[in-house]
């Protein structure tokens, strides 16, 4: 979408309005209702005047009976129509967040891994926020505000309709003064916005990894940083408020230019007899009372650009392509686990090709080891078995089905993946722990912690399985994530295995310890294992040797030591310093 | 500390902003009286140039209102984006000053908040007082004193009116205020989620749990729009309350009017007069009441920053910045160490000693959660030790300036973390006049140069967020070149090299003997990769289990036994 696509972004809004017509249909009544009241209420007060004036006691009561009737329903009606607006752009504002999120965990690997992830951040949370102001502002004063219009013209048209010709004449000189500011301000608003986006992403990383910022004294030099973003954004944001808060100002000039003209030539018109002194004073207030609502209604237009930038960020993420709708295709059904590659070939970057032709195929049950130097491809391998990204040429096969025209989420979870980055979640350990089986009980929680060697570490926590715990936070080590995520993994049970250095910052003698409870659960499970750590290695059934994204050689440990190979100095090389 | 100090350095501004603000609405009240005097001496008299000179006159008004109008407008957008700016920066810093552990207990998602979100909300509220708090109570009580000029008794009203209205403000900003500060929590929640999903979404995605965290997604958006829904439905009332109450007052007036009108005490005009400025209190107030909800937001908002504010540095920096000796000196001394992350836990490290000198090698070796990690983040001070001390070049860090501590100290962490922008500028962390030549030594004493010279711009090459676009193994190797590029006196490996295969571990190692002044410490799971250490510590639950070289150890210590025999098997083989 066009960042200035005015109309794309209404339509967009509008989309999100229109499940709830019927809050802006009683929105638009009660508005309705409690303007026409309002403007009603100054006619009392002089009936009630003249009432005291000529002495008659029982009209005098009437009228004031009149009064208290309509102040109430008027107040009622305000109630209402504010109750309709706030659950209107509420509710506008979390289907958005929703849709955005939505939208968000369709979205594919390469986008969440190429795209800042505070500015994400920033659109799904303040961005949203300003849509949502500005819709409560929009919806509460801009109905009032053209009911009010349009029952003073209906009035001053009653009065005298040459006077109200010549104000609805002059009406779009202050619209026209209203709408060149707020041109000007959408797209100081929307740079705000990227400013705030930019100053969100800064803000998450830096915080994110605070603890390497302290390590290397970074403090000052970042706050430098930050104060130059938030110097940037502040000169933004001081020329956006400042901008969209002179078309008050401005269009309350030009209403006051109408209004004296109004008295001059009025005044110039009595003179010559042409109109009473009493016709004026009429004219002059109907004119002031004309020009008040629009006061009103042009600051909401300004308003209302602030939450248009907003929205046309968000809009702008939910248009970034989706992974491809595969809601037709059939599950995967993994049978034996089979696994084929034919002739894939793969880029993260399309000038240089990682993966060239390659073409493997695996027998169900077996252990499959990739090694090789860091850089070499393995996480690719990893990605690519997973969907996370989909080859640039050729297949992918498990069991004979080609995973890319099977559902993405049945092919993930056919696998049970560790990765070398851990990943904890905020919540309890017991959580984490049955993230991909939600309906363990205890027993199973425990029978999994106790094969990953967590019992001795979850019962030193204050409050055991319940113990908060979050990726951010300290205190737990990278080896007691691995293993939380390796239970994790046992728990779901799953039909084959990924561990990508799953056990790297594990100490060998736990890992040892935990080996049967791995060998137990590899048992039969087409398993891939990156692995610097030859032990697991040692036993594979088959192992991929891989430089540059090819596989350079392939065999068992048995076989590949026995000649003079890549993987035998690799190997070796681990002892050749003692 | 209170969060309106910020405005200091915009006094100015946020003084004339409402005074601007006055001064317009004296423009805007002399109006009528220009008329009056078109009217009453212009036209009653027939005098045309007074006609003309009061339409002038009125022109006049209108360009000084405006003028008048757009400074205020100008002073008070400056005023609280100056503020908000400080504010920020001062959050930054602060969110800085803080230790690991208090970070930590605060949580990352809430101070995103806070800085992001909740520092608009306060911007916002102030650039509303400015431009209304000023004006609307001047107006208000203006227009009572002008209704007492006219009539006391009938401007009574104006008594019991304008004190009901405050005690309403009041009352609704006093219920709302909370409501919005559970708002913002709940807005946290959400920022959380969303940040999450980002960051996890490869574990996320494996346990096809992305409906899960829908649905999750779904039930937090549903608690914020309750929150605001109920806090709507309070301030919601504001704007009807005041109507009622002061067309109420109307009425009041009018009868009251009446009476003393049918005893003569009062004319009608005075009636009208008091009644319209009664309509024009009304005017105001409503204009107000829209700006209570922004006030409250405000400063429910700078109360959750003031608390973060009110968090005082857990570690207080000492002064002393020691230069390091020469010769042969401990380079680090732990005595009776011991350190408990959560209160109420087991300690991680319990009653640790044991002595680094200058241009040793140690090692740290020991299981997994045995403490490893959390003795070396106590040298550079990330933590501070629960009981005991740690000194580094004989001071106590406790006594070293915290930046001159850690400029002596190189410490590659577990997860190598590195930033967006080029692999020079996450190269000049380490050092920030770093030369290029530098870095490339840097880099090849870290095995890192002949990738990052293949990767496209060299050392121009854009790393990602977190190195999200570099291997594993890349990340440490280029967290490694960031530490030996200061040249430190003290290098801290934290299992930095378990990500690099054997050949290129062995080939750094090698790389660092070629740095003899330098203090390593070196924390692996690896028996073999710590042979040859002058000393290795074994860590066993928190507590030392022995410290020798490798051979000693085999001796003394059945942990190390243990752990060298379970790399055994892979020895044996490599021996054979």
């Amino acid at each position: 979408m066009a960042k200035t696509d005015y109309k794309s972004i209404l339509s967009c809004l509008w989309y999100y309005i229109r499940p709830y017509r019927a809050k802006t249909f009683i929105s638009i009544i009660s508005a309705f209702i409690s303007s026409l009241l309002t403007l009603f209420f100054p006619l009392l007060t002089g009936s009630a005047v003249d009432a005291i004036i000529s002495g008659e006691g029982r009209l005098f009561m009437r009228i004031l009976m009149m009064m208290a009737i309509s102040v109430l329903l008027s107040s009622f009606f305000q109630y209402l129509m504010n109750l309709a607006n706030n659950s209107l752009s509420f509710s506008v504002v979390r289907d958005i967040r929703r849709d955005a999120f939505a939208h968000l965990e369709k979205l594919p690997l390469s986008y969440i891994d190429s795209h800042s992830h505070g500015d994400a951040v920033s659109r799904i949370t303040s961005d949203a926020e300003q849509v949502s102001d500005g819709l409560l502002m929009g919806f509460t004063q801009l109905f009032t505000g053209v009911i009010t219009i349009a029952g003073t013209l209906v009035f001053m048209f009653a009065v005298n309709w040459v006077v109200a010709l010549v104000v609805v004449f002059v009406t779009p000189l202050s619209i026209f003064s209203a709408s060149f500011i707020a041109k000007r301000t959408f797209s100081l608003f929307y740079k705000q916005s990227e400013a705030r986006g930019k100053q969100t992403s800064f803000i998450n990383e830096m915080i994110s990894g605070a603890s390497t910022v302290s390590a290397y004294g970074k403090e000052e030099e970042n706050q430098k940083r930050f104060d130059k973003i938030n110097h940037e954004w502040a000169g933004l944001s001081l020329l956006s408020v400042f901008y969209s808060s002179l078309t008050n100002p401005v269009t309350r000039f030009v209403n006051s230019i109408v209004y004296t003209g109004v008295a001059l030539s009025g005044g110039l018109a009595a003179l010559s007899g042409l109109m009473t002194i009493g016709g004026l004073t009429t004219i002059l207030s109907y004119a002031s009372q004309y020009t008040k609502p629009f006061n009103e209604i042009t600051g909401v237009m300004t308003e209302f650009q602030n939450a248009a930038a907003s929205a046309s960020r968000i809009f702008a993420f939910m248009d970034a392509e989706e992974e491809k709708d595969e809601s037709s295709l059939p599950a995967l059904s993994l049978e034996k686990g089979g696994v084929c590659f034919d002739d894939v070939s793969f880029s993260y970057v399309p000038e240089r090709p990682l993966i060239k032709h390659l073409s493997l195929a695996i027998e169900p049950g077996m252990k499959v080891a990739i090694v090789g130097p860091t850089g070499a491809g393995k996480t690719t391998i990893i990605n690519l078995l997973m969907r996370f990204y989909d080859p640039v040429s050729g297949r992918i096969l498990i069991d004979g089905q080609d995973i890319a025209s099977v559902k993405r989420s049945s092919v993930r979870s056919s696998f049970g993946m560790v990765l070398q980055e851990t990943w904890l979640r905020t919540g309890t350990v017991r959580e984490n722990i049955t993230m991909g089986y939600p309906g363990a009980d205890d027993e199973a929680v425990w029978k999994a912690v106790k094969l990953c060697h967590l019992d001795s570490f979850i019962a030193s926590l204050p409050q055991g399985l319940d113990e908060m715990i979050s990726d951010d936070n300290d205190g737990i080590s990278q080896g007691q994530k691995q293993l939380l995520s390796i239970a994790r993994v046992m728990l779901s049970d799953p039909g084959m295995l990924i561990l990508d250095e799953a056990t790297s910052s594990i100490d060998t003698r736990t890992e040892m310890h935990i080996q049967d409870a791995f060998m137990h659960l590899m048992e039969g499970r087409t398993s891939f294992i990156v692995a610097h750590r030859l032990q697991t290695i040692k036993n594979a059934d088959l192992i991929l040797v891989i430089d540059h994204g090819d596989v350079i050689e392939k065999g068992t440990h048995k076989s590949l030591m026995s000649q003079d190979s890549f993987y035998r100095n690799l190997y070796m090389s681990q002892f050749a310093k003692r | 500390m209170r969060i309106t100090s910020f405005i200091k350095g915009y006094r100015k501004e946020a003084v004339l902003a409402p005074l601007f603000k006055l001064l317009e609405a004296l423009f805007e009240l002399s109006v009528p009286l220009a008329v009056a005097s078109l009217i009453d001496d212009g036209i009653a008299l027939g005098d045309r140039h007074h006609i003309i000179m009061m339409a002038l006159l009125m022109v006049l008004l209108g360009v000084i209102g405006l003028c008048a109008s757009v400074t205020a407008q100008y002073f008070s957008a400056k005023a609280a984006t100056g503020f908000s700016e400080r504010m920020k920066s001062a959050l930054f810093q602060h969110i800085f000053s803080l230790s690991e552990k208090d970070r930590d207990s605060i949580g990352t998602p809430t101070l995103i908040t806070r800085l992001t979100s909740d520092a608009t909300l306060v911007q916002n509220g102030i650039n509303m007082f400015l431009r209304l708090f000023m004006r609307s109570p001047f107006v208000v009580i203006g227009a009572a004193i002008m209704a007492f000029t006219v009539d006391k008794s009938l401007a009574c009203t104006f008594l019991w009116v304008i004190p009901l209205l405050s005690v309403i403000v009041f009352l609704i900003m006093k219920v709302t205020i909370p409501m919005y500060r559970s708002a913002q929590k709940a807005l946290d929640k959400i920022l959380s989620r969303v940040r999450e999903n980002l960051r996890g979404v490869r574990v996320l995605r494996a346990f096809s749990l992305e409906n899960d965290e829908k649905k999750a997604f779904h039930a937090e958006t549903e608690h914020l729009k309750s929150i605001q829904t109920s806090s709507g439905r309070i301030s919601a009332l504001l704007n009807p309350l005041t109507y009622a109450i002061v067309n109420i007052a109307i009425a009041v007036i009018l009868l009251e009017g009446r009476r003393r009108y049918d005893i003569s005490l009062v004319e009608a005009g005075a009636i009208v007069a008091v009644v319209n400025y009664m309509s024009q209190v009304l005017v105001e107030l409503i204009k107000l009441a829209n700006l209570i909800v922004t006030i409250s937001r405000a400063i429910a908002s700078a109360k959750r920053i003031e608390s973060v504010f009110a968090i005082k540095p857990s570690m207080d920096d000492g002064d002393k910045s020691p230069s390091i000796p020469s010769g042969d000196v401990n380079a680090i001394e732990f005595s009776a160490v011991s350190m408990v992350y959560r209160d109420g836990g087991k300690p991680s490290l319990e009653n640790v000693s044991f002595f680094a000198r200058k241009g040793e090698r140690i090692g740290v070796i020991g299981g997994t959660g045995s403490g490893k990690t959390t003795l070396v983040s106590l040298i550079p001070r990330f933590y501070d030790v629960s009981s005991g001390t740690v000194s580094v070049f004989g001071t106590d860090v406790r006594d070293w300036d915290r930046k001159a501590l850690r400029s002596h100290i190189g410490y590659a962490a577990q997860k190598a973390v590195l930033f967006n922008g080029s692999v020079r500028d996450n190269m000049k962390w380490g050092r920030y006049d770093a030369s290029d030549d530098e870095i490339d030594e840097a880099l090849r004493l870290a095995e890192a140069y002949d990738f990052v010279h293949e990767m496209k711009g060299g050392l121009d090459a854009e790393i990602e967020e977190n190195g999200r676009n570099l291997s594993g193994g890349q990340r440490q190797r280029l967290s490694i070149a960031r530490a030996l590029i200061r040249r430190p006196d003290i290098l801290i490996l934290d299992d930095t090299l378990s990500a690099l295969d054997y050949q290129t571990e062995s080939r750094v190692r090698d790389n660092l003997s070629s740095m003899p002044e330098m203090t390593v410490i070196t924390v692996s799971q690896r028996t073999g990769s710590l042979r040859a250490m002058d000393r290795i510590i074994v860590l066993d639950k928190g507590r030392v289990d022995g410290i020798g070289k490798h051979e000693e150890l085999l001796q003394s210590s059945e942990v190390y036994r243990e752990i060298d025999k379970s790399q055994f098997g892979e020895d044996e083989d490599g021996e054979n």
